[in-house]
């Protein structure tokens, strides 16, 4: 490389201009969030906090009747959120790994055929087969329930692949040992494939918890009543039409609120999370 | 890839595998078929009969004049939200690959809006873009511009593709980043030495060692804009002013659910799951090349 002298200057001028500009919506948000709604109104905003960000936050969080949410509060909407994402990350985990591990470690009639049929659900998003599966869930009476609002999500080939992946280089002598000792396929299992994936069960839980956070269209499909709204269609539905009666500021402590979950799990486990979201591509 | 040593069981793996499988048939398999099955019949108003109809729903979907507006929409929204998702990504990722201090902080924050919801992502945008309130409309008029996104559908369509674009651009820095780190220092010492400067150097040699990374992204980009939007859309613009920023996966959400046109909305899932298809088969025969680089 070409001899430097000191630090250079450029990469960081442009990486900081990008870290600006990405950061802005959400610094913008924070700081509306601390303002008054009359602040807020008479364009151009401050970008400097004030002091109203604690008001807004209780009343976004406990005084849900005087928002447009048809009575729904914003800490049930974080707890249906938490439910649903914690729901979705360990049921897609559990399974996954354990279809994973009857495909790896035995050798069965079909075992082909179900491993292609898993496999090709990645091919399926909600979103092109919006109505049936709506249909499907009504049929079954899980419109409007936690059960309605999860389990449709939680078949998931990427973690499938994932742990295949990772099965396929556990070395066939730890098998063989297990076998000498008498222990059976449940045992090896918990005793050793389990131990072996934390790493790659941590990586995948940030994803799919982001992944079941931030679901939008399916929950929007499934819940009707006020007490199953999740925290991103309260924003929407707090939102209104977006015209001056809007209470921006409770809008703003509504919007920090959805994203503090999913961000703090990227940022309090960035290493999981890169990893998760580099293997779960390959 | 096959295991040399495995376990005996008839039962057992049945029965692991069982969880998933029921969840993969009744979810997607039976959903998909109704899809298909219903993509072909069109059924009477009231619901009570359905007759077969063979490929009618898909010729009236293609000749559709709608449909054929929000496949262009959705054309120019995917290209968009991939040119300017990926190019700051790759300018931000080389600057990343050559400071030494301070890249992990650089980084958290560029990672920050992958965890945004779309829908979340769009209503930080639209606060800033609000023709009334928003900080950013407020400078754009400032300099002359008539913002108003609500009543122009150009300006409709380019704060969601900001919006998409955003939320996409900590993938694409990933990505990029990692491709960058796994290029051997060595080439680039070696170039170095026979005099190759620094934008020969990225031209000539990063660059082509950077194309299956980039080609990778290119897809996944694009399925992301295709698919991943929804929630960007609904919360934004509602597919509006006049439809100008009406994508496909809103157009299937917005004519089978709210104007219930099951025979059409079937017709469009059934050529979104081509889509799909197609663009996971492409992003699944390149990923075999990328092994081979590396």
């Amino acid at each position: 490389m070409s001899a430097r002298s000191g630090i250079d200057w450029l990469p960081h001028a442009i990486l900081l201009a990008g870290v600006a500009i990405v950061a802005f919506p959400i610094y913008v948000t924070l700081v509306a969030s601390t303002l008054s709604v009359s602040d807020i109104v008479n364009a151009p905003m401050p970008l400097i906090p004030g002091g109203h960000g604690l008001d807004s936050y209780r009343e976004a969080l406990f005084a849900g009747s005087s928002l447009r949410t048809s009575g729904a509060l914003v800490s049930r909407m974080l707890l249906n959120s938490l439910v649903m994402a914690l729901v979705i990350a360990t049921g897609k985990i559990a399974i996954s790994i354990l279809s994973a591990y009857a495909v790896v470690f035995f050798r069965f009639p079909l075992r082909m055929v179900f491993f292609w049929m898993i496999f090709v659900t990645l091919m399926l998003p909600v979103e092109v087969r919006i109505v049936p599966t709506y249909k499907v869930v009504a049929s079954l009476g899980m419109v409007d329930t936690f059960a309605g609002l999860t389990i449709p999500l939680i078949a998931s080939a990427t973690a499938t692949l994932l742990f295949r992946q990772f099965f396929l280089t556990i070395p066939d002598e730890m098998v063989e040992a297990a076998q000498i000792d008498g222990a059976g396929p449940l045992r090896f299992f918990w005793d050793t494939v389990l131990p072996l994936s934390r790493t790659n069960i941590a990586a995948l839980f940030v994803i799919l918890f982001i992944y079941g956070w931030n679901q939008y269209l399916w929950p929007l499909l499934i819940t009707n009543s006020a007490s199953m709204m999740t925290i991103v269609i309260g924003i929407k539905t707090l939102l209104g039409g977006g015209d001056a009666q809007t209470e921006w500021n409770l809008v703003m402590a509504t919007t920090v609120l959805a994203m503090l979950p999913p961000i703090a799990v990227v940022v309090l486990m960035q290493r999981w999370f890169v990893k998760g979201l580099v293997e779960s591509e390959k | 890839m096959q295991r040399r040593v495995v376990f005996r069981g008839k039962l057992l793996p049945y029965l692991l595998l069982a969880p998933q499988l029921a969840v993969t048939l009744m979810f997607f398999f039976w959903p998909a078929g109704q899809a298909i099955w219903q993509s072909l019949h069109r059924e009477d108003p009231f619901g009570l009969s359905s007759r077969f109809v063979g490929i009618d729903n898909f010729t009236a979907v293609l000749a559709d004049p709608s449909y054929l507006h929000s496949l262009g929409v959705t054309a120019a929204f995917s290209v968009a939200v991939t040119v300017l998702a990926a190019a700051p990504s790759l300018l931000l990722a080389v600057m990343a690959d050559r400071v030494l201090r301070g890249a992990t902080l650089y980084k958290t924050v560029l990672l920050a809006p992958y965890a945004v919801a779309p829908a979340v992502a769009g209503v930080l945008w639209l606060f800033l873009f609000n023709p009334g309130i928003g900080i950013v409309a407020y400078g754009l008029r400032w300099l002359g511009i008539d913002w108003n996104y609500l009543l122009d559908g150009t300006q409709a369509l380019a704060l969601v593709v900001i919006a998409a674009a955003w939320k996409q651009i900590s993938y694409n820095f990933l990505f990029f980043l990692a491709g960058l780190q796994s290029i051997p220092k060595s080439l680039l010492e070696a170039a170095s030495i026979d005099g190759a400067g620094e934008s020969r150097r990225f031209w000539t040699i990063v660059l082509p060692l950077l194309s299956p990374t980039a080609f990778f992204l290119l897809v996944v980009d694009i399925v992301y804009a295709f698919f991943d939007t929804f929630g960007i859309v609904h919360a934004v613009t509602a597919g509006g002013p006049a439809k100008a920023t009406e994508i496909l996966v809103y157009k299937v959400f917005y004519d089978g659910v709210v104007a219930l046109d099951l025979g059409g909305s079937a017709a469009q899932s059934v050529i979104l799951m081509v889509i799909v298809i197609a663009l996971t088969a492409v992003q699944f025969r390149f990923v075999e090349r990328r092994v081979h680089y590396g």
